[in-house]
């Protein structure tokens, strides 16, 4: 466990959800969530759980993101709050 | 508003970070969930499933009721997505 | 209406290059699981990302007949049949719910077996969950596009 590398990907992670939630433009929103999923699988595998870094990666960077887009493929865009 | 949800934000987080100074130590040997299960786990799973994965073992072999219920919960899930959108056999496509 | 907005010869190369790539992988996580990080579920996510891929640079016509919507469905409810099977058929050889000891399966017995076991439930876990995740896909999309 190295403390530096816990760091930065926490700040990161941090980073990533808070611009997922101030995003107006729902896609970069979802670039944003898959950013954090892809970061949390990288903070799963630092601590060992490889298994569960892998599923994170496949379910919360691949196919939520997929069915988030094709949401917004059906619907618009931009948000208006 | 705004300067209030992010107060109760930030005494939450105080919260949490009170309630992990708790929580035994990251990979520490002699926390509870590291003695009581654990070591059967890891020396048992090869000897009894021929798995180097004990992750493999515990999920399919030891824990296969829990993995049932997962799997039953997706494909709930998966069936229920479509018995609400799936179209009836002379709907017109609408759009 | 994906394929028409947005078509290009170079998006549809890299994913007709991609896919049999992608499947290949789903296939060897499915069935290293016992040796590596992997399993049921990222292996029938990748299957399923595959066939989404698929469909959305293929269009709806040429992708229903390349992998059909009713199959998802069946797929995914032979899984959940394997995965019971594999639960109930020891119950009726004299063991308990899930022990795959077992099984009826000749020439192996005991720590073999449940390593069969397990890989005959992975299967089915894997043919569930990419059976579920294309079905969702499907009904979610509906017939707008």
């Amino acid at each position: 466990m190295i403390w530096q590398i816990d760091f930065w990907l926490l700040v990161i992670l941090i980073v990533a959800a808070v611009t997922a939630l101030s995003l107006h433009d729902l896609l970069g929103a979802v670039a944003a969530l898959a950013a954090y999923s892809f970061f949390v699988a990288l903070l799963f595998a630092q601590m060992g759980a490889i298994d569960v870094a892998f599923v994170e990666a496949t379910l919360g960077a691949g196919i939520t993101g997929v069915l988030f887009i094709i949401a917004l493929f059906l619907t618009k865009r931009r948000t208006e709050d | 508003m705004k300067w209030f949800s992010a107060l109760v934000m930030v005494l939450l987080l105080a919260l949490m970070l009170y309630a992990t100074s708790d929580l035994p130590d990251h990979a520490d040997p002699q926390a509870p969930a590291n003695t009581y299960v654990s070591p059967t786990y890891i020396e048992n799973s090869v000897k009894d499933t021929h798995t180097p994965n004990v992750v493999t073992a515990i999920l399919a072999d030891y824990r296969g009721y829990d993995t049932l219920g997962e799997t039953v919960v997706i494909f709930a899930a998966g069936l229920a997505c479509a018995l609400v959108l799936m179209k009836k056999a002379g709907e017109k496509e609408d759009r | 209406m994906i394929r028409q907005r947005y078509q290009s010869i170079i998006i549809q190369s890299i994913c007709s290059l991609l896919i049999p790539f992608i499947q290949l992988f789903a296939i060897y996580v499915i069935l290293h699981g016992h040796y590596g990080p992997g399993g049921g579920f990222q292996g029938g996510v990748l299957l399923a990302v595959s066939v989404l891929l698929q469909r959305l640079y293929l269009g709806k016509e040429v992708a229903y007949q390349k992998f059909p919507p009713k199959l998802a469905l069946a797929l995914g409810a032979v899984g959940m049949l394997i995965f019971g099977l594999a639960g109930i058929v020891p119950m009726a050889f004299g063991g308990s719910f899930l022990d795959y000891a077992y099984l009826p399966l000749p020439g192996v017995s005991g720590a073999e077996l449940r390593y069969l076991g397990i890989l005959i439930v992975e299967l089915g876990i894997g043919l569930a969950v990419f059976g579920t995740l294309v079905l969702i896909f499907d009904n979610f999309i509906g017939g707008r596009w």
